[in-house]
């Protein structure tokens, strides 16, 4: 009997339990497992704890440190308040797969080797593919697949990586590395596709705001964030991180601008925000790992209340597009209010716990002397507030009087919202017990005079950008194309093209076929065929005079004899 | 609408939104002016300097709405844009 059960399996244990179960007890095993794992997540100590013979290796299911355990936690955290959201709206099935992911989540947390690491990896991609069908459309459904295609696609490269790592070392440890070799980059490669790194940022707003309204809830707060564990893991001060982190971190404004459903702009936000926690591991300092920890940790709050509030209107109305959305704030200020702290904290305004944690991060860079990648920093932060901070509100809950009268949110849904603004704004104003589970000792005074100025400048005259801008800004019931055409659309047409060729190429060797069995046929018709009447017969098949013959054999004869008198 | 109009909420009045504008920019004109009694010490020399922290924001807005609005020239398109891509399920959906 070990020591110590894995915190994952509880979960495990209630994703199991949830299908035979009805009523209040399937709410209760949806409401304490999570609190379940919360405890036994903090009962791990540092160091592995638990070993299991597995072929010719010892798999290390569970492993504690600093930065494990408060990953963990807000896993934890998350799918407690995940679950109390959706507990009473939310097919079964959703929750059990939501359990499993979060299992998944919570595994690769404390995932001691690296083979333990992949099976709880991919324990993610199977469950939240099947939260990503719960939204039950058509659309949901080939969302879906091309969902589940590019996390077997990214599992696979990182197996690759994995298994060449192992070889070429003999080691299944997690340690530290860079992308040196193939195997590392195998490695990074299929983290970073976890990640919503480029080129494939596409998946995560493709497949996310098909979810149901909860569903996106779960989705927004695992695959990501366990990505950036991993790579804070694994490949901590990797260079080409930073501008990986860059380039996600502008992509996610740019599409987020372009956007007009709601989900899918919070969607683009979570790859920006991504962005941020991955430049922040590529910069590699213990205070960059500290933000990138914390920035985690304050995101998942944040992002599901953010989430939560659009699912809320979703639930209520239907509708998503902020061409078919205005004017809520009217009927729903529980959701309203909780929407904008979201938003707020996402922006990192002083006194959120965006403001609390990624502050670190640009400090970071500032006092690593990157010049370059902290303007662009600042420059992001100003962009966050612009299409997150305050498009989305303003276009769900505000701008034109839509005309719909929605009701608030169910009591367990502005529950759960309640409990994250109070989080965010928490974390915001005494950031203390989350500096205190980061990995590395803090020594860190996030509120100064003048930074809180110069960020409060930075902060209103985007907003100051934003409504003057507005009509730039108008929406349109467009999408935008992005690298997800590739295979979406051009592969389509390359397969198809090439499908069409080939079958012009059959056609056309198989009438040259036909015309050549035809020409064979006359020919032996002609000159072998027994036809109807003599007169059709051909050469040698006709029935010759005898006396011809006769003259024949004759000719032959003298021809014998003299050739043979010669 | 014969009879008296039915009042909209308070946030939507015009003139309370005359009115929050009006603070808006009372309180941007503060954040600004403050930078007198509050030094913003800088990492990099420029981003200390008065109301840098203003221009830079809303100069990176305006630099970030034109680059998308220019980009969505090219990247827009209709909404149904995938379901003409002959997918068969998308083609289901078409039917059903």
């Amino acid at each position: 009997m070990p020591e110590y059960l894995p915190p994952a399996v509880i979960l495990i244990v209630a994703a199991l339990l949830i299908g035979p179960t009805r009523g209040h007890v399937r709410s209760a095993i949806v409401l304490l497992a999570p609190l379940a794992t919360l405890w036994a997540i903090w009962q791990v100590p540092n160091g592995v704890v638990l070993t299991v013979p597995f072929l010719d290796y010892q798999i290390e299911p569970v492993e504690g440190s600093e930065v494990r355990r408060l990953f963990a936690t807000i896993f934890a955290i998350m799918a407690f308040a995940g679950g109390l959201f959706s507990f009473r709206q939310a097919r079964w099935y959703e929750l059990a797969a939501a359990n499993a992911y979060a299992a998944g989540a919570v595994g690769v947390s404390f995932a001691g080797d690296l083979i333990t690491l992949f099976l709880f990896w991919e324990l993610m991609a199977l469950f939240s593919t099947v939260i990503v069908w719960a939204g039950g459309t058509p659309a949901a459904r080939a969302a879906g697949i091309r969902y589940a295609v590019m996390h077997l696609v990214g599992g696979v490269i990182l197996k690759v990586g994995i298994e060449g790592t192992v070889v070429h070392t003999g080691s299944i440890d997690i340690m530290p590395v860079l992308a040196t070799n193939f195997d590392t980059w195998m490695m990074l490669i299929g983290i970073l596709i976890n990640a919503a790194a480029p080129p494939v940022s596409a998946w995560l707003a493709d497949a996310y705001p098909e979810s149901s309204p909860t569903g996106s809830v779960f989705l927004s707060a695992f695959t990501t964030k366990t990505a950036v564990l991993a790579l804070i893991l694994l490949f901590p001060g990797e260079p080409v991180l930073i501008w990986v982190g860059i380039y996600m971190v502008m992509y996610g404004i740019i599409y987020a601008l372009l956007e007009n459903d709601a989900r899918r702009i919070l969607a683009y936000s979570i790859v920006n925000q991504v962005g941020f926690m991955v430049c922040a591991v590529g910069i590699g300092t213990q205070m960059a790992l500290n933000g990138a920890a914390a920035h985690a940790f304050a995101h998942i709050i944040y992002k599901a209340l953010l989430f939560m509030s659009a699912g809320v209107v979703v639930y209520r109305t239907g509708k998503s597009r902020c061409t078919d959305l205005g004017g809520l704030f009217r009927t729903m200020p529980l959701t309203t209010v909780c929407g904008i702290i979201g938003a707020l904290a996402i922006s990192s305004f002083p006194l959120t716990s965006g403001f609390t944690t990624k502050s670190m991060i640009s400090d970071a860079a500032a006092s690593e002397h990157l010049v370059v990648v902290w303007y662009l920093l600042a420059a992001a932060s100003a962009g966050v507030f612009l299409h997150a901070g305050i498009k989305f509100p303003w276009f769900v809950f505000f701008q034109k009087d839509s005309g719909l009268r929605p009701k608030d949110a169910p009591w367990n849904m502005g529950a759960a919202m309640v409990l994250f603004a109070v989080l965010c704004i928490g974390l915001g104003i005494y950031p203390q017990p989350l500096y205190e589970l980061l990995p590395y000792p803090v020594d860190y005074v996030p509120y100064k005079a003048g930074k809180v100025l110069f960020y409060l400048q930075l902060l209103l005259f985007s907003g100051l950008a934003f409504f003057l801008l507005l009509p730039l800004m108008q929406r349109t019931r467009t999408i935008s194309l992005d690298t997800d055409w590739i295979w979406r659309v051009a592969l389509y047409r390359v397969a198809y093209g090439v499908g069409a060729a080939a079958r012009e190429a059959g056609d056309l060797l198989a009438g040259a076929v036909d015309r050549i069995r035809g020409d064979i046929a006359r020919y032996g018709r002609r000159h072998l065929g027994a036809g109807e009447t003599g007169e059709d017969r051909g050469v040698f098949a006709q029935a010759w005079p005898i006396g011809l013959t006769a003259l024949w054999i004759a000719v032959l004869l003298i021809a014998y004899v003299v050739v043979y008198l010669l | 609408m014969s009879r008296q109009r039915q009042r909209d909420h308070w946030l939507a009045r015009p003139e309370n939104i005359r009115r929050i504008w009006r603070g808006f920019w009372a309180v941007l004109a503060l954040t600004v002016a403050a930078q007198f009694f509050i030094p913003v010490k800088g990492h990099f020399v420029v981003d200390g300097w008065p109301a840098f922290g203003a221009i830079f924001g809303f100069f990176s807005c305006l630099a970030m709405v034109v680059a998308a609005k220019a980009l969505g020239y090219s990247l827009k398109r209709e909404e149904d844009y995938y379901l003409e891509g002959g997918y068969l399920e998308d083609r289901e959906q078409q039917d059903a």
